[in-house]
């Protein structure tokens, strides 16, 4: 006679990857539902995630360490240990009940996925404007959270914290995404043509800066999540940063905080080739 | 004086992006952008030709600098991304299996 285990079940879908969530610990369902809502999907998965549940235990200060091991790939942190099967979809997370693990181990298979199709996770504010995607990318204080405050009410926030950005025949398409910064709350799930990345400055005055293609890619490829020692994807990861380069512009603004810096940004004028 | 030979390591990433090399490491993620000469260095480094006459050859010839002063750049140039893992130093030459080329 067997046992049957029951197993709960909820769909993330982020830009197109649809990512099914399963566990047997309806809790954890819950709280998990909770923090992807807005981001859930009928579609049918791309990767299925098993859950092995540990006791609960704190975030870990722990590098990530993104490494294969034969066709799988083993994502390891203090707090989760993650195998995943690229040509299955299929993996098996175990981790404790902390939502940032999971926040940990999806952003750690979206870069891969991302990487391999040529796209990318940015550590920026992204916010689609007048039908646009701006990104807005820095470092830690360079104003990504303050600029997402910043927008008008007619702006929609796609992220404050984690841009999610991906390749079409036109260019590049910025999505939504659920991972919060410090503004604490999950972007909309919202898609629109990337018009210009930002690496923002804060400043006495709004103004905007040409990059050269070389500085450009530097700031990109430093912003940029990834994690795998890997050089086939670090090769492809280099080739769309060039890519993304060459059809987006990518500029530095400076801005002083307050809702002008809006009215910088709708007035910018793409250029499509960079200097 | 020994000859020093230099490869570039299977580890890295490159790539032409407006006439400059951006070679990446991706074991640590560093980053480079090279200049003219020094991507004239870096494509010459097959570890079969020595650095003395990659130099001769690459450097003085295409972009007219004194060979002493060339010679003292190229090797602080290779120790520095020699440093980083990006290109491997010898003072024999050195069996390639597969020099990354840039695209």
């Amino acid at each position: 006679m067997s046992v049957g285990i029951q197993k709960w079940e909820c769909v993330v879908k982020i830009g197109e990857i649809a990512i099914a969530l399963r566990t047997d610990n309806q809790r954890f369902l819950e709280a998990l539902s909770q923090r992807y809502a807005g981001f859930h999907s009928s579609s049918q998965p791309d990767v299925v995630l098993d859950f092995d549940l540990t006791d609960n235990g704190p975030v870990s200060d722990d590098d990530v360490r993104v490494r294969r091991d034969g066709k799988d790939w083993l994502f390891e942190r203090g707090d989760f240990q993650a195998r995943w099967d690229p040509l299955t979809g299929r993996g098996l997370v175990r981790q404790n009940p902390n939502p940032y693990a999971l926040d940990s181990v999806l952003r750690i298979l979206h870069s891969l996925v991302l990487t391999a199709r040529g796209g990318f996770l940015l550590h920026a504010a992204s916010a689609i404007c007048d039908g646009q995607a701006y990104l807005f990318s820095g470092v830690s204080g360079a104003g990504k959270t303050t600029i997402a405050r910043l927008a008008p009410d007619s702006v929609t926030l796609l992220t404050d914290e984690i841009s999610y950005v991906r390749p079409n025949p036109a260019g590049y398409l910025a999505h939504g995404t659920p991972f919060a910064g410090e503004l604490a709350k999950a972007g909309e799930n919202a898609v629109a043509p990337v018009s210009a990345l930002f690496f923002l400055e804060k400043g006495p005055d709004n103004r905007v800066d040409d990059l050269p293609s070389a500085e450009a890619v530097r700031r990109l490829m430093r912003n940029i999540l990834f994690f795998a020692e890997d050089r086939e994807l670090v090769e492809k990861l280099l080739a769309t940063a060039c890519n993304f380069v060459e059809k987006v512009p990518v500029r530095r603004l400076t801005f002083y905080p307050d809702s002008r810096v809006w009215d910088e940004i709708r007035n910018f004028e793409s250029v499509p080739i960079h200097a | 004086m020994p000859e020093t030979y230099i490869t570039r390591s299977s580890a890295i990433a490159a790539r032409m992006l407006a006439g400059e090399m951006m070679v990446m490491n991706s074991m640590d993620s560093t980053f480079f952008t090279l200049n003219e000469v020094a991507t004239a260095i870096w494509q010459a480094a097959d570890g079969r030709t020595p650095l003395r006459e990659i130099v001769r050859s690459q450097v003085c010839e295409q972009f007219d600098i004194d060979a002493d002063q060339a010679q003292t750049d190229a090797e602080q140039f290779v120790s520095e991304l020699s440093q980083h893992g990006i290109l491997l130093v010898s003072d024999q030459p050195i069996p390639t299996t597969r020099a990354p080329e840039a695209r």
